[in-house]
């Protein structure tokens, strides 16, 4: 395969100015992967300070009350700063220490990227700016208090259609301006090469410690895994250490109000291959090759592509790709929420709708592990609003 | 020899610089685009650089952004940009560069892009987000098609980047004066000048400089040290006031400026 690729997908489509640091990026990656001190750094902080491993929560009561297959939860909710995402933040904000540079930036949609990335930046000692979309910063304002209380400077990108995709023209064209002292780290296994790898090596924990839980809890390994896919990080790094396996996996993207309505963020269903912001891969786009707005109730998943990798996956046939609604992802996440306890976020809702789906029609002795990606806290507000109630 | 080569060789001959003026296809309407293009050439322009626009343009600055949403919301699209070229090249010869983004391109498909821009007149392309290590396959079709791919160097390329950049690039090399996007500040402290002196220990094939040349005078300095000026975000903001006589004297001043 040729060097960052997945099959056709990947590659590095970014301009000059950039080349040169993603260039510097891969070759200290490569070099801080299997660099013990900076291995045994990151594992300390997984273990102190981000609460790893996560646990895998079998849920009886959602399992009861579907009527199939069994459901474990990994609970990545539980996590420092309430989703999977610190995993990878704090990961790249040890290496942008290690590789001297002073500044780190990121792009939010759902604000968890944001959060977790002003998070490691305060933990480790750098400046940090996060670029978000007008529209998101309504829908998310929880999390713009969060990472001004995080010592971060939240920009507001009011171009474009004012969400996540937006959101990383600008850090990309901050990049540009401020490479030799500012890393970027990316919030998904998305962009140009080595970030789709790197984001995905800095995940990947959440399989490998899920793999071992479930060889405790049930003796064997699942039948089935289940991750929503917004650029797709939370994903891989469930999927990554089963591809080897005969296992099923799905992912689930965002159905938003329908694909026949447009108003969706579905790249699978409606989108065909195209190259954006930084890679080659699937894209929600018109005929003359612009790209398409899109709709989710979900700020992480509404976006309009997918990290290249798996549109691979998907192409040799290893994971399969569906969707769930906004009224679907509402539904799984109020029968959570009463079933468990537990209050998902409304992107890791869009996995649990397709467990819905899928789990009356296996049998009991049949194992699924849905990857709880976040906590819903962050959306409590905005679903109120859905449902007329005010605060 | 493409039309943008034999251009440059003229003007070496001459000991003069190229004035490469830019202009979104479609803001405010492709009828005003076309005023504005026979104006370049009338104020003495040696290449004109035409944008299409792109829904996600992320090398470009707040004004050519905005210029996009124009165009676009104007219904301008790749296909639409070549065939006002067509249109164009009844009334001029002057060469044309088109800049845009790889996903329109990618999604026309590369051949048949090719093959339609030089049926309709365009001499060369420009693709801000298409590094030569991306366009192995581009690169040859262009020059099947006699096209010149025309690629970008910054102040953050290496010699190895420089090697290759420069190897691929055809008609001329850009030189990104900033580390930056489209319409920043300019610095004028030399830096320029030890970046250009290191392509042209490289190659020999001629250097316009762009991104952030704003003024009379800081063309008049670019010229000075390169093969050509391209000036973009300053001139889309002067349309934008009106086609007037400033207009035109802002053109005429930076024809001036740039010998």
């Amino acid at each position: 395969m040729k060097k960052g690729y997945f099959g056709q997908y990947g590659g590095r489509f970014v301009p000059e100015t950039l080349m040169p640091a993603l260039i510097e990026l891969e070759e200290a990656y490569s070099r801080y992967r299997k660099d013990k001190d900076f291995q045994k750094e990151l594992a300390d902080l997984q273990k102190t300070y981000i609460g790893r491993p996560t646990a895998l929560y079998l849920a009886k009561r959602f399992t009861e009350h579907l009527g199939g297959a069994k459901i474990y939860l990994k609970r990545e909710d539980l996590a420092h700063t309430g989703a999977h995402k610190i995993n990878n933040a704090l990961g790249q904000a040890l290496l942008a220490k290690r590789i001297g540079k002073k500044r780190v930036i990121a792009e939010t949609g759902a604000g968890q990227h944001g959060v977790a990335t002003a998070t490691g930046a305060a933990l480790i000692g750098l400046e940090c700016d996060v670029y978000m979309g007008t529209q998101d910063m309504k829908r998310q304002a929880l999390n713009v208090f969060r990472m001004r209380l995080l010592g971060a400077r939240v920009i507001e990108v009011a171009i474009g259609s004012q969400t996540l995709k937006d959101a990383i023209n600008e850090s990309l064209r901050d990049w540009t301006t401020n490479v030799r002292t500012t890393h970027y780290i990316l919030g998904t296994v998305f962009g140009p090469h080595p970030f789709p790898s790197m984001v995905r090596d800095f995940q990947s924990i959440i399989g490998k410690e899920a793999k071992r839980q479930i060889l405790q809890a049930a003796g064997r390994l699942p039948d089935y895994l289940i991750a929503c896919v917004g650029g797709g990080s939370n994903a891989m790094g469930l999927f990554h250490e089963f591809l080897g396996d005969d296992i099923k996996m799905i992912g689930v993207e965002a159905g938003g109000k329908g694909i026949d309505t447009g108003e969706h963020a579905a790249r699978f269903a409606g989108g065909s291959v195209g190259v954006f912001q930084g890679c080659k891969t699937y894209l929600l786009q018109d005929d003359d090759g612009n790209v398409l707005g899109t709709h989710s109730v979900s700020a992480g998943l509404d976006y309009a592509s997918i990290g290249p990798e798996h549109p691979y996956l998907r192409d040799n046939g290893r994971v399969q790709y569906t969707y769930a609604t906004d009224d679907e992802a509402l539904a799984a996440f109020e029968l959570l929420s009463k079933k468990e306890g537990i209050i998902p976020a409304l992107e890791s809702a869009h996995a649990l709708a397709e467990a819905v789906k899928l789990a009356p029609k296996l049998s009991k002795d049949k194992i699924i592990i849905i990857n709880l990606s976040g906590r819903g806290d962050k959306d409590v507000q905005h679903v109120a609003n859905i449902k007329g109630i005010e605060l | 020899m493409n039309r943008i080569e034999k251009l440059f060789k003229g003007l070496k001959a001459r000991n003069k610089k190229a004035f490469i003026p830019y202009i979104m296809a479609g803001d405010p309407s492709l009828e005003k685009t076309k005023e504005i293009v026979l104006m370049f050439e009338e104020c003495g322009a040696d290449i004109v650089e035409l944008g299409v626009p792109f829904t996600d343009p992320l090398a470009d600055g707040p004004t050519i952004q905005r210029a996009a949403e124009r165009a676009l919301k104007n219904g301008v699209t790749l296909k639409k940009a070549i065939a006002f070229v067509k249109d164009l090249r009844q009334k001029t010869k002057i060469p044309l560069v088109l800049m845009t983004y790889y996903n329109p391109i990618f999604k026309y498909g590369e051949g048949r892009f090719l093959a339609d821009a030089k049926d309709a007149g365009v001499d060369g392309v420009i693709i801000p987000d298409l590094p030569p290590d991306e366009a192995g396959e581009f690169t040859k079709l262009a020059k099947n098609t006699a096209m010149a791919a025309i690629f970008l160097l910054a102040p953050t390329s290496t010699a190895d980047r420089i090697k290759k950049v420069a190897g691929a690039s055809r008609g001329f090399i850009y030189y990104v004066s900033i580390t930056g996007i489209t319409g920043a500040q300019l610095l004028l402290d030399g830096s320029i000048e030890t970046s250009i002196n290191d392509i042209r220990r490289i190659t020999d094939k001629p250097v316009a400089v762009g991104f952030g040349v704003s003024t009379p005078d800081e063309a008049k300095a670019v010229a000075g040290i390169s093969d050509g000026v391209i000036i973009g975000s300053a001139i889309v903001k002067k349309a934008q006031e009106g086609l007037n006589g400033e207009f035109r004297n802002f053109l005429l001043k930076l024809r001036e400026a740039i010998k």
